[in-house]
């Protein structure tokens, strides 16, 4: 006789796991996915996140266009990349199945919602058959389950419209993912009591849901064992999971700060750089001002405006924003001002895949702009990264008086990690001195160390001067057509680019000091490289990582660096634009490894690239 | 003695060293006297003053006046104008521009700035055509105009400069004439004194490739009779004798001669430049455009309405007043953190 109280199922303990949750756009995968993500965090876990969505807001429902997934990577030890592919694949309808089930792992677990497989949603995803009937699922452990009638009968005392109750469908999906992973349903409780604090309903109806949905596993006989990921070893520190764009707002504040600048974002709307006005227009605490502009140009000449006028001023953007600015970049190159453009890389050209991360700016960051104007380039590694880059962006611009480019890409703006929060006393200072002595002023005079010029901003009595787009004189800035001053402001202000490599420190490889290959890759592409270099290491393969956050000047070494290896390869989302400038600058015969498919590497992908490379 | 004395400045004060490269008859001469002639007397210190330009002939005003001074890329000279003056609210911010820079190349800037009437001076120097680049027709220049690029005439229909500013709700609205000084002057300090946008259409003749460009309004024989001088609180009267009005007949503006079917000065128009409405200086603005009207000359509308940098700045302050100066250390521990040992 089988007794009534429910037995404990068997656990199981992982070292990692990897989660997707995909459905409609409409379906609120991305707060899933991020709640499971923050709940996964407090719980102690490393993790990489990769949301993926359409660039269409509303798709038709049900629809492929309209998939929309985000996919959470957690683990006990360090993890690098959001995982090629995943243990458990949440599907909400035949589109979102379609679209991911290919990146489900043999033998994976697949739930799927089964009153959103009817015959008019498999029309909408295409579906000539009925994936759910024509064994080609064969090989997962599929889970059909009624999402929307559990959903509805769990809510049904509540009160709501049908409507209502279908939008919590998701946390009854969370909910058993909850389960299947051992996690306390808590944070999300927390969280929804914030977030519906005007509507406590809505807080009381997706807590249902998702307890539901928890209770389902635990009472089904579907699901006969669970898991624990149990939480990894970080550095000892206070942390938060941040995303690339809300660290790279994060960073500006505290640039601000450090400089005793007002900092001002001049910025127009743009996928995927939007989150970053979002964001610094909340926090007007600290005195932020945000512009938002009436376009991409009015944009940057907003933030040399208000350069000129002594802020710490910054503009934020995406590819073909970038393109319109290029005329007033080259401004900001002859008037020689302080300013940060921050470039969040998508697909292009023209508009290209906007939701979708690539790293074909490189070309245009460093070269696309009128005549002879070079600018300082970096770009972060990590989502957690973005912060320091930021503020790295900030200092080299006011020291150097000049506009910098930082290159973010859609991948570390919308991906998260654990980040550990630094002591503000553990970040540079850099406070600002504007000139405000007229004896010895003269508006081009340089600095011997730098070739910053003096910044006099407008107020200062005694310091009236003008300057602009045409060609100066050097030291008194008075404009002047001379072949020769040309000549020698040309090469002045290449001059100062090249002498931010004081700045730039000499470039350590990671794995092999030397040996068989060498990986030379910037940006995004930090964590699969990381990965696939520690599996390759175990297995004897000699390589080495070089990670350049410093793409303009390059740090010095690097030349020397390259040639102790016997090959060089240069991983990237392009078709080979920083191996492009290796080969010219060091006349190595480094080769590419490119990917352009809006998507970023797989581990398994540089893996495979390597054993080639070494073979 | 007042609590802070300033110096006292003269027209001298700022006049640069730069030498002026104007081709010799050009009206900017005439306009760059004005200014200078104007900025003493309007008891700012002279470090506070920032002439912003675009490109074109107009363009180079920045750099024969003794201020700080910002000769930028064409057409946007209001955008950093305007993140000069959101950074700086206290600075006394002048653009100066022409009619291709402001409203061809950097005609969304210009909206844009007059529709969220950011504290900015713009002279808009109106010479119909194209100077610096030697000759092709531009945004204001009448249809049918042989000039370089249109040897067969110009088939653009012009914009009306002072239609499309208040199209823009703009809140300071004048227009004055390159050779008209004490007019100049006049508008000029008006400009001065108003918080917000002040844009003024300046009327400025190009002796070399639009010579005569105003001479039907600007010659002593014709002046009186084809302008008419704006005035707040007067009715609108022009002409050599005073005889001539406008009145309202219906939604449209009539010209009336004083006297004749027993038209009187109560029937005309009395001119309030404060009218909350911008259709009644879009009407004024229209004349113009329509046969047997004069151009109007002098403030068109003058209205007060918030001004951006300044709504911009205290919406900082009343966060900061609300919930404190922000902490740092605060912010990047907000939201979610856990710690590990």
């Amino acid at each position: 006789m089988a007794t009534l109280e429910a037995v404990p199922k068997p656990q199981e303990t992982l070292a990692h796991a990897v989660i997707r949750f995909c459905g409609d756009s409409g379906d609120g995968m991305q707060i899933t996915g991020a709640q499971f993500t923050s709940t996964a965090a407090l719980f102690g876990n490393d993790l990489a996140t990769f949301p993926d969505f359409p660039a269409e807001i509303r798709a038709p429902a049900g629809t492929l266009p309209g998939v929309s997934g985000f996919q959470v990577n957690f683990s006990s030890s360090d993890v690098f990349t959001p995982g090629d592919s995943v243990d458990v694949l949440v599907a909400m309808n035949p589109a979102a199945l379609k679209t991911n089930v290919a990146d489900l792992k043999p033998g994976g677990i697949l739930i799927v919602n089964l009153d959103d497989f009817g015959e008019t949603d498999l029309k909408k995803a295409q579906c000539k058959t009925n994936p759910l009937e024509d064994h080609t699922l064969d090989g997962y452990r599929l889970f059909q389950v009624e999402l929307t009638k559990l959903t509805r009968a769990a809510l049904r005392d509540l009160g709501l419209d049908a409507k209502s109750m279908d939008r919590c469908k998701n946390f009854f999906a969370l909910g058993m993912c909850y389960w299947l992973y051992s996690r306390p349903m808590e944070p999300t409780h927390k969280w929804l009591d914030m977030k519906f604090k005007t509507k406590p309903i809505l807080a009381e109806a997706n807590k249902l849901a998702m307890r539901a949905g928890y209770a389902y596993c635990d009472a089904t006989e579907a699901f006969q064992v669970r898991y624990e990921v149990p939480p990894a070893k970080l550095e000892p520190g206070t942390y938060r999971n941040i995303s690339g764009n809300s660290a790279l707002a994060l960073g500006f504040v505290a640039a601000a700060a450090k400089s005793g600048l007002t900092l001002f974002q001049g910025s127009y709307p743009i996928t995927p750089a939007s989150d970053i006005l979002h964001e610094l227009s909340g926090f007007k605490e600290f005195g932020v001002l945000t512009f938002q502009a009436e376009d991409e140009i009015a944009a940057m000449t907003s933030v040399i405006g208000a350069a000129y006028g002594g802020a710490l001023a910054m503009t934020t953007t995406s590819g073909p924003g970038m393109a319109l600015k290029t005329e007033a970049m080259g401004l900001a190159i002859a008037t020689e001002l302080p300013m940060v453009i921050v470039d969040v890389q998508r697909g292009g050209p023209s508009t290209g895949l906007p939701t979708k991360t690539e790293q074909a700016d490189l070309m245009q960051a460093l070269f696309g702009r009128n005549s002879e104007a070079p600018i300082p380039v970096l770009a972060p590694a990590t989502p957690g990264d973005c912060f320091w880059i930021a503020i790295e962006a900030s200092r080299i611009a006011l020291k150097y008086m000049i506009p910098v480019i930082v290159l973010s890409d859609g991948y570390l703006a919308n991906g998260s990690e654990p980040w550990k929060v630094p002591e503000v006393s553990d970040l540079p200072d850099f406070p600002v001195r504007f000139r405000t002595d007229p004896v010895g002023f003269f508006p081009y005079l340089r600095d011997p160390q730098t070739l910053a010029r003096p910044w006099a901003v407008p107020g200062t009595p005694g310091l009236e001067h003008r300057i602009g787009g045409l060609e100066k004189e050097e030291t008194t800035g008075n404009v002047n057509y001379e072949p020769l001053n040309h000549e020698r402001m040309v090469r002045l202000r290449a001059a100062k680019v090249d002498a931010i490599v004081q700045d730039v420190p000499d470039v350590i490889p990671a794995g092999d000091p030397d040996g068989d290959l060498l990986l030379v890759a910037w940006g995004s592409t930090y964590g699969a490289i990381t990965e696939a270099l520690r599996s390759q290491r175990d297995k004897g393969v000699r390589v080495g990582h070089v990670h350049l956050r410093h793409l303009n000047p390059l740090p010095r070494n690097l030349g020397d660096v390259l040639k102790r290896y016997r090959k060089v390869v240069v991983p990237e989302m392009n078709m080979g634009q920083l191996l492009w400038v290796l080969r010219a600058k060091y006349l190595i015969d480094a080769q590419g490894f490119n990917k352009i498919q809006g998507k970023p590497f797989k581990v398994s992908e540089v893996e495979a690239m390597i054993q080639e490379a070494v073979r | 003695m007042t609590a802070t004395t300033l110096p006292v400045l003269t027209r001298k004060d700022f006049q640069t060293d730069q030498e002026v490269r104007w081709c010799p008859g050009c009206g900017d001469y005439a306009i760059l006297a004005a200014v200078q002639a104007v900025f003493p007397d309007l008891g700012i210190p002279k470090e506070k003053f920032v002439v912003v330009s675009g490109i074109g002939c107009s363009s180079r005003f920045p750099y024969y006046m003794n201020t700080y001074g910002f000769h930028t890329i064409h057409g946007r000279a209001p955008a950093v104008a305007t993140g000069l003056k959101i950074a700086r609210p206290e600075l006394d911010v002048w653009v100066a521009t022409g009619d291709g820079d402001a409203l061809s190349i950097g005609g969304n800037h210009t909206i844009h700035m007059l529709r969220r009437n950011v504290g900015l001076k713009i002279l808009l120097f109106n010479n119909k055509i194209y100077g610096l680049t030697k000759g092709q027709y531009s945004p204001t220049s009448e249809i049918g105009k042989k000039a370089k690029s249109t040897p067969f005439g110009s088939v653009d229909r012009p914009f009306n400069v002072l239609s499309l500013a208040l199209g823009a709700e703009a809140t300071f609205v004048a227009r004055s004439v390159d050779v008209f000084q004490a007019h100049l002057k006049t508008t000029l300090k008006r400009a001065a004194s108003h918080k917000g946008s002040a844009f003024i259409e300046i009327l400025q003749n190009c002796n070399i490739f639009n010579d005569g460009a105003w001479e039907t309004l600007t010659e002593r024989d014709v002046r009186d009779d084809r302008t008419l001088i704006l005035e707040h609180g007067k009715p609108l009267i022009f002409g050599k004798n005073k005889d001539r009005g406008i009145r309202m007949n219906g939604i449209e503006l009539e010209v009336v001669m004083l006297g004749e079917g027993g038209a009187t000065e109560k029937d005309l128009i009395v001119h309030d430049e404060r009218n909350p409405n911008p259709g009644y200086a879009f009407l004024l603005s229209r004349m113009d455009s329509t046969p047997g009207f004069p151009t109007p000359l002098g403030v068109l509308r003058a209205v007060d309405a918030p001004v951006y940098e300044t709504a911009m700045n205290e919406q900082v302050a009343a966060v900061i007043a609300r919930k404190g100066k922000g902490e740092l250390a605060k912010l990047l521990r907000a939201g979610e953190t856990w710690v590990v040992k």
